[in-house]
């Protein structure tokens, strides 16, 4: 065999791509799962320690379980409670990617939601062909704006993204509350902070009112899909998707490699940003109609939860944002069924996280589901 | 304490990293254990300090069998072990860390740091280890930090001291102190085991050697006999050249000009003073010096990861004192980092994603925003296969590499395209005889194609191998120069010039 018959062999032999990893999965798929299954273990113990009966509790996760995919209904309502966390959720996870920490979704979300309010009405004119999209990018647009400030920040100062995101949503509320009493934006003949309601040419169309005009779910769907391909193919198909990754993976390593420091922390910041202003768009142009103080309702924060989840990755945030969606739309059902408060959402939210950024906690608490491990680290 | 490891053998999944090994250890001697990276090192003193269980075989002290299921009963027997990564919690003290499990407390359980302290003095003062113990460990350097897994050890009462690879993190004066230690340890009556692949080292400390080559015992030798040579083919398992052949000089044209260079670090201290020098096309420039005396500096300045406060930087005719790491990449300008870990290469990224780091955005690999990982992979594949990048596949992580794996990751990056110089930061520190002899020679075949060559290194050895010219830096200055091609200069000389006495 020649020299280069077996570099060739060689070659071909690195190319080849090794079986999935059996961590890989479990950290993936059975953990996740897992953590699921304790949250929901302890959440019963909360009822109890609460006083709640066990018939209660089981009548409450029945509910739960209706409440979220139990009929058409319930799946519309899921879907629609997972549109802007998953949407936000992008953002937040491409953000964690390019080693970014914005806790700003939510002010984005504000921001981007009244920028489509008001792009709607201003421009009711247009036909829907034009206006609803125009009307979802000047929310995207928005968002990026005011999450550019805080990576502008950070790239031209140093000021780290955690704090000027958490000032720039404070800002958001009340700039949202001033903007609502502005004449030209409150709704005529109101005393409160209510906006003009977005015009339907600008409304993210109902999709199964032919079947029952009280299914909500819209259209808002296809952008959570199209983003959640967008996302994917940035981050692992591009090469800006190169850079944010590898600033976020190791700063010196791109500095090295001769990335942009500071213009990939801005891009990385207002694409996070767009992707929340859609969020928000998608809020207020699907659901809302209207702008109101605080319709972001802690999206944002939740959507921290989800990209967390969802391990940063587009598709695992899909499946988080779906998940949460359910627990959203299914807790309604709870508290109508079962009287049990939605705050025990909550609580189970939070409890999957903590078991998901505990994995060894899940793995000594379930040894049976995974491979047991050669002790000992390699060298 | 004689300590005896008897057909030891230990497997993980279908890797055999021990195979039959027997090996015995005295008190008051040094025996070196030899071998590259990933002969199973050390997977045998995980089995000897009680971290593993070996799948075969027994342990046996002073004539009886024993078994460890745990590191706790190792250290009982008076086994310790200063592992390969230190084990330390950064913001405590010395006495803290050396006393964490084992923490003295006096009455009312509450925690006797005094004791602690005192104890640490003593064991420092009885073997010359020099530490204080009420320094917080994130302040001391690496080698101090070392000397404290040492105390730790001892503090355990330990008769047989394990040290894997502890010199892998210790510049050149650190060793020959260290060594000072280990023989004062060995005159005390402790049994040391020395686990090394650096053939100097072991020939220098060892009282009697055994090779391990893929997993399993294949030599032993005594050192008083010994030579580099026969040492590194037994290692190896074939015939190593260390001596690189630079033989047919053709220095060209200057291509690399620095003129008056001066850098600042970030608290404005000067780190590069008023430099200036040439490399020509087809010739090494050595750069000598102890750590911290400018030359990191330099090299980042030359690169463009450091700014110039004052000077030129001429490359190929061109100015690039102030261009982008970038532009100064595309006119051909190759650079190994000094840190491979946290500059030269993602570990978290794949071999292909690596070998694309710096030059994914070419026009080979992009087409529009969308890189072609096709042709990446390819691409990736074929150069990890010329330059010997031993990897299951271009899509395993680069962390999981051995360390001399990512290295010829990084020089199959950077030589592998069309270069005009090339700057290498310590291209060899911590690899394995194999890889260096491999490193070495693609440096020389870039010399031979060329390119001018700027290299680095602490190493003194390796800049007398490969260097034509070599000048010393000392306090960011250039305080010597040599032709090798004139006259080989004696070491002594680049010695005295690197401590700061001018030639
Ligand atoms: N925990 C582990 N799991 C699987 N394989 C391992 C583990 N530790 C070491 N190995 C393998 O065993 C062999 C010997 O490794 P090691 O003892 O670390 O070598 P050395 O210390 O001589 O460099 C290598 O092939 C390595 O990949
Ligand atoms: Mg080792």
């Amino acid at each position: 065999m020649s020299v280069n018959e077996s570099l060739d062999a060689a070659r071909d032999k690195l190319l080849q791509r090794a079986a999935p990893d059996r961590t890989e999965f479990e950290d993936l798929v059975i953990v996740p799962l897992f953590a699921f299954a304790v949250a929901l273990i302890l959440g019963a113990v909360t009822m109890l320690a609460t006083g709640v009966d066990l018939a209660t509790i089981g009548r409450s996760y029945v509910a739960l379980l209706v409440g979220s995919v139990g009929s058409v209904n319930a799946l519309s309502e899921t879907l629609v409670a997972a549109i802007p966390l998953v949407l936000a959720g992008l953002g937040l996870a491409l953000g964690f990617r390019a080693g970014l920490f914005n806790i700003g979704a939510e002010g984005q979300i504000l921001m981007g939601g009244l920028a489509a309010v008001i792009f709607g009405f201003t421009f009711s004119a247009l036909p829907f062909v034009i206006l609803m999209p125009l009307s979802l990018l000047a929310g995207a647009l928005t968002g990026a704006f005011y999450a550019g400030i805080a990576g502008w920040l950070r790239a031209a100062t140093g000021a780290h993204e955690v704090i000027s995101t958490i000032m720039l949503n404070l800002i958001s509320y009340r700039l949202l509350d001033y903007m609502l009493s502005l004449p030209w934006v409150q709704r005529e003949g109101r005393a409160d902070p209510v906006s003009r309601s977005v015009p339907d040419a600008a409304e993210l169309p109902r999709l199964l009112e032919w079947l029952d005009p009280n299914l909500r779910l819209h259209a808002g769907v296809f952008v959570m899909l199209l983003a959640v391909a967008f996302v994917y193919w940035l981050l692992f198909r591009t090469k800006l998707g190169f850079e944010f990754r590898a600033s976020g993976a190791s700063p010196d390593a791109a500095r090295y490699a001769g990335m942009h420091a500071s213009l990939i922390i801005v891009i990385a910041m207002a694409t996070a940003g767009a992707l929340a202003g859609l969020a928000g768009a998608n809020q207020v142009l699907g659901v809302l109609g209207r702008a109101t103080p605080g319709f972001s309702a802690g999206i944002g924060f939740d959507a921290i939860a989800v990209a967390l989840l969802g391990r940063s990755h587009p598709i695992g945030v899909l499946f988080a944002g779906l998940l949460f969606g359910a627990l959203q739309a299914g807790g309604r059902q709870m508290q109508v069924d079962a009287g049990v408060g939605i705050d025990l959402i909550g609580i189970i939210q939070a409890l999957v996280i903590v078991f998901i950024a505990a994995p060894l906690l899940v793995r000594a608490i379930f040894p049976w589901g995974f491979r047991n491990r050669q002790k000992g680290t390699h060298q | 304490m004689d300590v005896e490891l008897k057909a030891i053998t230990k497997r993980f999944g279908a890797v055999v990293a021990n195979k039959d090994v027997t090996l015995q250890v005295r008190a008051g001697e040094v025996l070196g254990l030899l071998g590259e990276n990933g002969a199973g090192k050390s997977t045998l003193m995980n089995v000897l300090c009680g971290l593993y269980r070996p799948d075969e075989g027994q342990i046996v002290i002073n004539g009886t069998p024993v078994q460890f299921t745990n590191p706790g009963d190792a250290i009982a027997a008076g086994i310790g072990m200063v592992h390969q990564h230190f084990m330390l919690v950064p913001v405590f003290t010395v006495a803290e860390n050396v006393v964490l499990g084992v923490e003295p407390v006096g009455r009312l359980n509450h925690l006797d740091l005094k004791t602690a302290s005192a104890k640490v003095r003593e064991i420092s003062a009885r073997y010359g280890l020099t530490v204080d113990p009420d320094a917080l460990i994130e302040t001391l350097p690496v080698g101090v930090q070392q000397r404290v897994e040492i105390i730790k050890v001892l503090f355990r009462s330990a008769d047989v001291l394990i040290l894997d690879e502890p010199t892998a993190v210790l510049t050149p004066q650190e060793v020959e102190d260290f060594f000072g230690i280990v023989r004062s340890l060995r005159d005390a009556g402790k049994a040391i085991i020395f686990i090394t692949h650096k053939l100097n080292e072991i020939l220098e400390i060892a009282d009697r050697i055994s090779v391990l080559r893929a997993g399993r015992i294949v030599g032993e030798s005594d050192p008083a006999t010994a030579t580099k040579a026969d040492l590194a083919e037994v290692m190896v398992g074939r015939p190593v050249h260390f001596e690189v052949d630079r033989s047919g000089a053709a220095p060209g044209d200057a291509m690399l000009v620095i003129k008056d260079l001066t850098v600042l670090r970030d608290d404005n201290t000067i780190a590069v003073d008023n430099v200036s020098l040439t490399v020509r096309g087809g010739e090494v420039l050595g750069i000598a010096g102890v750590q911290g005396n400018g030359q990191s500096a330099l090299i980042q300045a030359i690169t463009g990861l450091m700014p110039a406060a004052r000077g030129t930087i001429r490359f190929l005719g061109q100015d690039i004192t102030h261009a982008s790491v970038r532009a100064r990449h595309k006119l051909g300008l190759a650079h190994i980092p000094e840190d491979r870990q946290r500059m030269g290469l993602i570990p978290d990224f794949t071999v292909a994603e690596n070998m694309v780091l710096d030059s994914y955005y070419d026009p080979r690999y992009a087409r529009g925003p969308q890189v072609q990982w096709d042709a990446v992979n390819q691409w990736a594949a074929t150069a990890a296969a010329a330059f010997d990048v031993r990897t299951t596949s271009v899509f395993a992580k680069a962390g999981h590499l051995s360390g001399g794996n990512q290295q010829k990751l990084i020089v199959a990056r950077e030589l592998s395209r069309d270069t005009k110089a090339v700057i290498a930061a310590q291209p060899t520190r911590g690899l394995d005889v194999g890889s260096i002899e491999y490193i070495h020679s693609r440096l020389m075949a870039a010399r031979a194609e060329g390119d001018a060559v700027l290299i680095m290194s602490s190493e003194l050895d390796e800049i007398l191998a490969l260097s034509d010219r070599i000048v010393v830096m000392f306090k960011g200055r250039i305080v010597a120069e040599f032709d090798a091609n004139v006259e080989k200069p004696e070491k002594s000389q680049i010695g005295l010039a690197m401590a700061g006495v001018a030639a």
